[in-house]
């Protein structure tokens, strides 16, 4: 219970972060949940994140298992709500003036600006990412197929994070 | 002259009617979004949503026409937020107000959210056996590489300028390796490529006779 005012906190702040998309709060959501509040541990962190990947919908729902681990059903509503909440607020009143916006000068200023930045975020949220992901030889050799299969076929991503998980329980087991 | 000034409004509303009437051609109920949006957080597999959500919601209710899908994707991509939960906003605003878009996001976010509830109960009472940890061992690889794909596919989609490359990599090394925080790099690089592409019709106009 004591933990539902550092979650709203938390993941409010981690909300306006999400340009592009949920990984470019990817280093900050490590320092908070990790380093500063000790909800879980960096592999854990790592692990909820990929297998959060696989599920179906937003890609950021493994949110829900943090908030829940620290504070059971409350603290994954919790997290949710804190989550969601402040950016679905700011898309709802865009929305509605967006014919308004539709003429303003800096609008494609804004929309060109921040899509390089919005790819940064990305790559870095996949670096520090990858520092827990990528440990040898063998993690390194899963991503690179998986990276150089995706640009090269048009596959669905969940095979091909299946079939790594098949891959690690067989080969990663005796390490 | 104010006739004239009429008529011609006139002509422009009656231009425009029939976009309006295309952009919203199916009726939609309230429930019929959620439901919608519940049949797409549930299925959507594999991170495309945006796919997920064209079929759902242009090829098959026909509440939306492809070019109010991808105005309404553009909205949600320049906005912090996941294209997901935006679009579902976006959406359900559009068709029922307030309450269609409670319902998008709630349907949305539900199949998902309690996925990773079981999940998460799951994986803290068995993540460390070791047969869990290899397979997850390979998970969280294959992650990255996904994660490369995208950030592959978004670069080349629209990334035009040399100036972009520099924008992308101050913001990776501001991140990674001047350890900033994500907000600080944010604020500082995105207003510095925001002014890079600052409007330019002022200087024009000023060099017009």
């Amino acid at each position: 219970m004591k933990e539902i005012p550092a979650l709203v906190r938390v993941f409010a702040y981690l909300s306006l972060l999400t340009v592009g998309g949920g990984m470019a709060a990817f280093p900050e959501m490590k320092i908070l949940t990790v380093e500063v509040h000790h909800w879980l541990t960096f592999p854990q962190l790592v692990h909820l994140y990929s297998v959060g990947q696989m599920a179906p919908g937003p890609n950021m729902m493994m949110i829900v298992s943090i908030g829940e681990w620290a504070a059971g059903v409350l603290g994954a509503i919790v997290v949710v709500i804190a989550f969601f909440g402040p950016t679905s607020l700011l898309t709802l009143i865009v929305g509605r003036l967006w014919n308004r916006l539709a003429n303003w000068r800096w609008r494609p200023s804004i929309q060109k600006g921040l899509a390089p930045v919005s790819i940064g975020l990305l790559l870095a949220g996949c670096f520090t990412f990858a520092r827990g992901a990528v440990t040898g030889f063998e993690t390194a050799c899963i991503a690179v197929s998986v990276l150089l299969i995706l640009l090269q076929y048009k596959i669905n991503p969940a095979l091909l994070v299946l079939g790594a998980a098949l891959l690690g329980a067989l080969s990663f087991q005796s390490h | 002259m104010r006739h004239k000034a009429m008529s011609k409004l006139d002509a422009s509303v009656a231009i425009q009617q029939p976009a309006v009437a295309a952009a919203v051609s199916a009726p939609a109920t309230v429930l019929q979004i959620f439901l919608e949006f519940l049949l797409i957080g549930a299925t959507s597999f594999g991170g495309g949503v945006v796919a997920y959500l064209r079929s759902g919601l242009v090829a098959k209710r026909a509440w939306l026409d492809d070019k109010s899908f991808v105005e309404l994707l553009s909205i949600s991509q320049s906005l912090p937020g996941l294209n997901s939960t935006n679009m579902a906003i976006l959406v359900g605003d559009r068709l029922r107000g307030l309450p269609g878009a409670l319902a998008g996001i709630v349907g949305m976010c539900l199949p998902g959210g309690l996925l990773m509830f079981v999940v998460g109960m799951v994986y803290q009472q068995h993540g460390d056996h070791a047969l869990a940890t290899a397979a997850l061992k390979g998970v969280a690889a294959a992650a990255v590489g996904l994660i490369l794909a995208t950030a592959v596919q978004l670069a080349k989609k629209s990334l035009e300028h040399r100036a972009d490359a520099v924008f992308v990599v101050a913001t990776v090394l501001g991140v990674n390796r001047l350890h900033q925080s994500v907000l600080r790099v944010l604020v500082v690089v995105g207003l510095l490529a925001i002014l890079w592409y600052r409007p330019r019709t002022v200087q024009k106009e000023k060099g017009a006779p």
